[in-house]
């Protein structure tokens, strides 16, 4: 299973505390991540990303395993220890200040 | 016996507050939401309980909040807002071509007669419809397709559509305002739409008298009279007694003509409200002082309404969608400021107290008068 933490704000959006798994089918990437995580939770559509281009919004970034994947294109793998269910996919809001 | 129930949006969630007729001890819930700015919400005048409220951040974008039981619980609806066809372009601050960007819903206004209907009002500035309870949107793209729409340019605030009015006399007949392009009518339900900017005079644009690129603040009317309007332009308070063909200035002896929301009394159909605020440069309350002016002559003659309001050292802006008005007998008549005040009115506006002081920054006020 694959381990995804994500912001508070999108975590009360989903109803969820703590983690949310995934079962998403070889090969894991960044986009079967997000597309098995919409599925689950539709309500996250749009936060992520744009509904339309599926491109990642400005101020939301993902890392995992201490690295920024957030310009890694969708279709890139993502590290074994995700694969695995070791470490987490992180969706991160960046610390973009604001009001 | 009535209940009023004040719909709140602030930079920071939503607040509901509600009480009994008398409307001098009230319930406060929220934040809902806390954290996100909520630019809007409003109930449906079909169905009371049925709430629309338009949420979004930076961050994670725009989303839609539903309830179904008069803003105890809500659930996400649809939030996906595509222009249709190619969206084209219009001028950006420095006069380039600049594509249409969603960016957000500045206002929802609920069908007059079926809860599942709603419009939305979005930046960059167009109008979307939902017919299924906010699942899906679909643009009334006659609007955002108007000749003269690849001119239109954003106001400070951005290219915001933040005023739709419903005529409850006229089916089909809507008016729209757009922050800076002017007012806008349609007789056909949204499909074709007409600028309605005759008698509007700008001194900020080339043209003052042109036939778009006012920056309309707000527009209200009175629904016993739809073909009434009453505007509050960036500078001027304007009236039109035609449906928006003509409009003339009724700003007379105000503090000062700028100011963002205006509103009608609920009884007195030329009984009417505005905030003056300093200028556009300082955009607070002038000389310290919060005053509602009340126009009881449809404008041109003006009084201050200081009873129960800071009258020193106060200097908050109350936006455009931040003033509404119950209908109860006598009219409450109610506000919110930047500064986290939501004051209320129980007797018309002749005088003041705060139903709450310290929220953050209030975007938005509605009211309903629950039976």
């Amino acid at each position: 299973m694959i381990r995804v933490v994500l912001p508070a704000h999108l975590r009360t959006l989903a109803r969820v505390s703590g983690e949310v798994t995934l079962a998403v089918e070889p090969p894991v990437t960044q986009g079967a991540v997000l597309d098995a995580l919409e599925a689950a939770y539709p309500m996250l559509r749009g936060t992520i990303r744009d509904h339309v281009t599926q491109e990642r919004r400005a101020f939301v970034r993902f890392f995992a395993c201490g690295e920024d994947l957030s310009n890694e294109k969708p279709d890139t793998p993502l590290p074994e220890a995700v694969t695995a269910g070791a470490e987490p996919f992180l969706v991160v809001g960046a610390m973009a200040g604001g009001a | 016996m009535s209940s009023v129930r004040v719909l709140v949006g602030t930079r920071k969630g939503a607040f509901v507050m509600t009480s009994d007729e008398a409307r001098a001890r009230w319930d406060i819930s929220g934040p809902h939401f806390a954290g996100w700015e909520i630019y809007h919400l409003k109930g449906s005048p079909a169905d009371p309980n049925r709430l629309y409220a338009s949420q979004s951040s930076g961050w994670f974008g725009q989303l839609i909040q539903r309830s179904n039981d008069g803003g105890k619980t809500w659930e996400p609806v649809g939030n996906k807002f595509v222009y249709e066809g190619v969206p084209g372009t219009h001028l950006w601050y420095d006069n380039t071509p600049h594509p249409w960007e969603f960016a957000r819903v500045w206002h929802l206004e609920p069908s007059l007669t079926d809860p599942d209907t709603v419009y939305a009002g979005v930046e960059d500035a167009a109008l979307f419809r939902s017919t299924d309870g906010g699942q899906s949107w679909h643009e009334l793209a006659g609007l955002r397709t108007h000749p003269s729409a690849s001119a239109w340019q954003p106001g400070a605030g951005g290219m915001c559509l933040h005023t739709i009015l419903l005529d409850p006399s006229r089916p089909g007949r809507m008016f729209v305002a757009i922050s800076a392009a002017g007012a806008f009518r349609s007789d056909d339900a949204g499909q074709t739409w007409q600028p309605i900017n005759r008698g509007l005079r700008s001194e900020q644009i080339p043209n003052p008298t042109a036939e778009v690129g006012h920056c309309v603040h707000r527009i209200a009317m009175h629904r016993s009279r739809p073909g009434v309007l009453f505007m509050q332009k960036h500078w001027d308070v304007m009236r039109s007694d035609d449906g928006g063909d003509s409009w003339r200035e009724v700003s007379g002896n105000l503090p000062t003509d700028f100011g963002f929301p205006i509103d009608v009394h609920a009884h007195e159909p030329e009984t009417i409200y505005v905030v003056p605020i300093k200028s556009d440069s300082e955009h607070f309350v002038p000389d310290g002082k919060l005053r509602v002016y009340r126009s009881r002559s449809g404008g041109t003659e003006w009084e201050a309404l200081t009873d129960g309001l800071p009258q020193r050292h106060c200097y908050v802006n109350v936006l455009r969608d931040a003033m509404a008005v119950d209908s109860c007998d006598p009219c409450g008549v109610y506000f919110g400021t930047t500064g986290g005040q939501v004051y209320a009115s129980s007797d018309n506006g002749d005088s003041w107290a705060p139903i709450v002081r310290d929220l953050p920054s209030v975007v938005s006020v509605e009211v309903q008068t629950l039976s």
